[in-house]
């Protein structure tokens, strides 16, 4: 806190807060608004999906089948983006699709943070044997390939949207327990948690109101790239055929339902493709700028 | 030196054990009882399943189950599978050359352009070119590699019809395997157009392949540069009246590679997990696309020694990778022994 105060402008009648400091410090940083602007446009046509897409997600049209996008010979603006295989409107999908993917990136890392820092915080308070197997596991975990890891479980959970996210969870939950623990270990050693403890604090309390604040920064950062990770992964195991099942509009699935039109129809294959970039970027250039705006030691 | 290869082999071991636990207990996991789920919907009679479960070993305790499997797993037999009763590890290695060709020509692509291009940008922080790699690079780390593989199919073989959509070389030749690596033993042959339909299959999967790792190793380059430039011995060179060219390639660049070389080594994971999507888009005969095809068609035997055996391959990488880094930077090897 005080070199907070110590790099805040003299000019400055009373130190910014830190909400203001840490806003200065994201807005300086052009890719990482981008890419929080972009993550705000995602968010709303998940919510306004009903209001904003034409069609309903899985209305089928016997007229148009495979129908070419509005500015191709053949396409209509009744259709912006086209029509599928089976003539639904590719632009309403997307749209709903928002929300498949969104809710996926969400509550995977909602899921693997809760678990991880609560794995993180017992290894880093329990120490011996209990801090062992814990890393162990976090170290084979983390040592298997990530998506090999990921539809192996599927395949013994069987396909479907939850155990998709459930194995995805699994993957990246290594990253959130070694952060936690390392934070715990360093922070255990400072002076405040010795007083805290001198002060009669149990092991709860230092836990979780002394310790975990203190490791907040690195968890934010780490969470809002994990979003990324679990929406490029849920998408690759909808592509597999192991994720959200047909006829869901996950964007994944609905590039593996795309696949087999590749010769004849570019746009079936490239606006879900285009749609999982686009987020996945944003969500990668605003855990950027996070880490940025939160740690400045990083900075360099 | 011999302390840090032990204290390095040792720790190995753990995480060995850990992942034939893993790889024995997921396939337990499965619901229901195995011998039904492997005969599917067609249901089995009491007597045959009385015999398979014998067969399997499943009417044995669990633990000691584990002891078989384990000592069977250390003579090399991942049982068989269940489709083709072909031995687990021999349909492995028949197809692992296929997917190392791919991964290693991938990280070939990624280190010939990602190095260049992340000392340039170094060298030339804040320019157009800087901005550009790196926006380059964010995109190429954020890319679902499964759709960047369909657009290039797209541009380079639906549209321009310059390579082949999928396989490995065209049906017409027929290479004799020596070495298992098609590039190497279609030279080796007679035939001339061998060679060049050979490198035409793999030109898209490789750089479908290498995009991830292209991004990150341009990336790193470029800080690991970053942070070089800016030392006293960088200043001492320069002083000395080295030329520009001098500084960069010989004073920093020495110095920047072991952070990259450390990066290189973390990305045989991210290689495999690439190849799983590769491989099925082109239909690239390797392990990626086997276990897939072992998944569909609820090969657990398959799907069990594929995933111990590409976990070990990454050990082992992971293992050179430490020893290899410990000889270069004796701070590492005092500092864990």
């Amino acid at each position: 806190m005080t070199t907070e105060t110590i790099t805040a402008p003299p000019a400055a009648a009373a130190p910014p807060g830190p909400l203001r400091e840490f806003w200065g410090y994201f807005r300086a940083n052009h890719g990482a608004v981008g890419g929080l602007v972009v993550v705000i446009v995602v968010l709303l046509m998940a919510a306004f999906a009903d209001v904003l897409a034409p069609y309903p997600p899985n209305l089928t049209n016997n007229a148009v089948f495979l129908q070419p996008p509005a500015w191709q010979t053949g396409g209509s603006w009744a259709y912006p983006l086209g029509t599928d295989a089976i003539g639904r409107d590719i632009l309403s999908r997307l749209i709903y699709g928002a929300r498949l993917s969104l809710l996926i990136g969400l509550a995977v890392v909602a899921l693997s943070i809760v678990v991880g820092i609560a794995l993180g915080l017992v290894a880093g308070f329990a120490r011996g044997i209990t801090e062992i197997a814990i890393m162990r596991l976090m170290d084979i975990i983390l040592t298997l390939p990530s998506l090999l890891l990921a539809i192996v479980i599927v395949a013994i959970l069987g396909p479907g949207l939850m155990n998709a996210m459930l194995a995805v969870a699994v993957v990246i939950l290594p990253h959130y327990v070694r952060l936690t623990r390392a934070a715990v270990i360093t922070e255990t050693s400072k002076d405040y948690v010795t007083a805290a403890r001198a002060n009669g604090a149990g092991v709860f309390r230092l836990m979780f109101s002394e310790v975990l604040p203190n490791c907040a920064a690195p968890l934010i950062v780490q969470a809002s790239l994990g979003v990324s990770t679990a929406i490029l992964d849920a998408a690759a195991l909808g592509f597999l055929g192991l994720g959200a099942q047909p006829p869901a509009s996950e964007w994944g699935t609905m590039l593996a339902d795309a696949r087999e039109f590749v010769l004849r129809a570019w746009w079936v294959v490239t606006f879900p493709g285009l749609m999982i970039l686009i987020t996945v970027l944003a969500f990668n250039l605003l855990g950027d700028g996070l880490r940025d705006a939160l740690d400045p030691k990083l900075k360099r | 030196m011999l302390r840090f290869l032990l204290s390095r082999i040792t720790l190995v071991i753990p995480t060995f054990i850990g992942m034939t636990l893993l790889a024995f207990f997921l396939i337990r996991i499965v619901p229901g009882d195995p011998i039904e789920t492997m005969a599917g919907e067609r249901g089995i009679d009491a007597a045959r399943h009385e015999a398979l479960l014998k067969e399997y070993g499943l009417d044995r305790p669990v633990l000691v189950q584990y002891g078989i499997y384990i000592g069977r797993v250390l003579h090399g037999d991942l049982g068989k599978s269940m489709i083709t009763q072909e031995p687990v590890a021999r349909e492995f290695f028949t197809l692992f050359p296929a997917t190392i060709e791919l991964a290693v020509c991938a990280i070939l692509f990624a280190l010939l352009l990602g190095i260049p291009a992340g000392m340039i940008a170094a060298v030339r922080r804040n320019s157009v070119f800087d901005h550009g790699v790196m926006g380059v690079s964010l995109t190429g780390y954020s890319m679902p590699i499964f759709w960047w593989g369909l657009l290039l199919i797209l541009l380079f073989s639906v549209q321009l019809g310059w390579t082949p959509v999928s396989g490995r070389i065209a049906v017409l030749y027929d290479v004799p395997p020596v070495t298992g690596f098609l590039l190497i033993d279609s030279l080796m042959s007679d035939d001339k157009g061998a060679f060049k339909s050979a490198l035409s299959h793999l030109i898209l999967p490789m750089i479908v392949l290498g995009t991830n790792p292209l991004a990150i190793i341009a990336r790193m380059t470029r800080s690991a540069m970053l942070e070089v430039l800016g030392e006293d011995y960088i200043r001492t060179a320069r002083a000395k009246g080295l030329s520009n060219i001098r500084v960069i390639a010989l004073h920093a660049f020495r110095n920047a590679l072991i952070p990259v070389i450390t990066v290189i080594g973390l990305q045989v994971g991210v290689l495999f997990t690439g190849a799983i999507l590769t491989e099925t888009i082109f239909s690239w005969p390797g392990v990626g696309k086997w276990l897939i095809e072992a998944i569909n068609r609820r090969d657990y035997p398959v799907l069990q020694g594929g995933l111990l055996m590409l976990g070990v391959v990454v050990m082992m990488v992971n293992l050179l990778v430490d020893v290899t880094y410990g000889i270069i930077n004796p701070r590492i090897r005092r500092s864990s022994s």
